[in-house]
């Protein structure tokens, strides 16, 4: 990109270009089935996961290997979130749960390495994801309480005349998640990677280069951080959602 | 970054440059793509997990439980059975111990018997020996004090015959024992 910034003679930032979804063979239009770069960085994300989960436990090992202990931590922690937001009625859907969360922190960080793609950063992806788990979870508090679901926007210890009041805000704020859920994810994944860029378009510029690859540094540490910390947050909520759905009377 | 500029001509989110016009994130044409490779991987990342890592780790987890429970309990009944070994050790002591006190006490007691009976005799036989001695100092005492009347009644005689006096035996004899008397 630093190269591409001087193309025209000045200073020229392509922070979006990044985010381009191109096909991997030839250069015909993007259709629903073509093979695109998003299709190898989520192909390697799903081996990247069978790598880590499959060949890894191989051993079956009771004293754990490296790649073992790995997997297993992922394992107990996710797990416990689950059961610790949902309940042991929940542990049945740890499996989904856990697919969102590698699937997830899989792409966030191979996002990170130079010159890759981060399907996270896109909001069909993500809203995908959101808006599944906002189906899912509705339709199954509907199938697990019948009618008794719409007991999640009436709150019975509340004052009589506010609970109407109460249950528009609850309804509304119901109908948020599935947009706040899935803009959160891809704003900050798209967000950090556009500032990197922004900042290596600043590079050409030899007298603010060094500054500009300490900002690089900086921001690529703090995406580090945000990479996992999204997972975590998206997999969170999502136990959050399935506990209203599955005890939603609090 | 190449490929790019190709991708230009055949898609309206791209210019001529191949630089993306807006944001990528809110081109239609791509989203069916997206959408459906990544429902695909999905897919595929939720078949290999739930049918075979996560049961898998589920399993080693649960083994590994399994295994840390079982040694736990032996390693309590093993301690179970030092505390117990300690017990038994420690009344075979104490039995050891208060066996040994009582044939301590049992000599004792024995050897108290011999030594009384053997004070008991010597004293007897000290009494003996002392009333014997008396007896004998006593008829000492008194074949002394015979002695000395004979020798100071002759004395006596003889003084007065080398004083020249002349005094019959009776009188000297009468004076002397006068004498001794007082």
């Amino acid at each position: 990109m630093a190269g591409e910034a001087h193309s025209e003679g000045g200073l020229v930032f392509h922070p979006m270009d990044q985010f381009i979804v191109k096909p991997l063979f030839g250069q015909g239009p993007v259709e629903w089935y073509t093979p695109t770069n998003v299709t190898l960085w989520m192909a390697l994300a799903v081996l990247c996961i069978i790598a880590l989960f499959v060949l890894g436990t191989r051993g079956r090992a009771v004293i754990p290997s490296r790649v073992q202990s790995v997997a297993e931590l992922a394992y107990g922690f996710i797990y416990k979130m689950v059961e610790d937001i949902c309940g042991h009625d929940g542990v049945k859907y740890f499996p989904k749960i856990f697919t969102l969360f590698v699937f997830i922190i899989f792409t966030n960080y191979l996002g990170l390495i130079p010159m890759s793609f981060t399907p996270t950063s896109h909001i069909a992806v993500t809203a995908v994801l959101g808006f599944g788990v906002f189906f899912a979870v509705t339709l199954l508090g509907f199938y697990k309480h019948g009618t008794h679901f719409l007991g999640l926007f009436w709150m019975s210890d509340a004052p009589l005349i506010l609970r109407p009041i109460i249950a528009i805000i609850e309804v509304i704020s119901y109908f948020v998640r599935p947009v706040s859920h899935s803009i959160r994810l891809a704003g900050n994944i798209m967000a950090g990677h556009a500032v990197i860029k922004v900042f290596a378009g600043f590079a050409a510029i030899a007298a603010i280069s060094p500054v500009s690859i300490f900002a690089i540094v900086a921001i690529y540490g703090l995406e580090v951080l945000v990479s996992f910390i999204q997972a975590y947050v998206f997999t969170i909520l999502t136990c959050v959602y399935l506990r209203d759905a599955l005890h939603p009377g609090h | 970054m190449a490929t790019e500029s190709t991708a230009a001509a055949v898609s309206s989110c791209v210019n001529d440059a191949g630089s993306a016009i807006g944001m990528p994130q809110l081109c239609v044409e791509w989203m069916p793509n997206q959408i459906f490779w990544l429902v695909v991987a999905l897919a595929v990342i939720y078949f290999v997990l739930s049918r075979i890592a996560l049961p898998r780790i589920g399993s080693v987890l649960a083994e590994r439980k399994g295994t840390i429970t079982n040694d736990l309990t032996a390693a309590e009944e093993l301690k179970a059975k030092a505390v117990e070994a300690e017990k038994a050790y420690q009344d075979a002591l104490a039995r050891a111990r208060s066996e040994a006190a009582r044939i301590v006490a049992e000599a004792r007691a024995e050897i108290q018997k011999d030594l009384d009976a053997a004070t008991a005799k010597a004293d007897a036989e000290i009494a003996a020996k002392a009333a014997e001695s008396e007896g004998r100092i006593n008829e000492i005492r008194a074949g002394a004090l015979e002695a000395v009347t004979e020798v100071a009644k002759d004395t006596a005689k003889e003084l007065v015959a080398a004083l020249g006096g002349k005094a019959d035996a009776r009188s000297v004899t009468a004076a002397v024992t006068a004498r001794l008397k007082g």
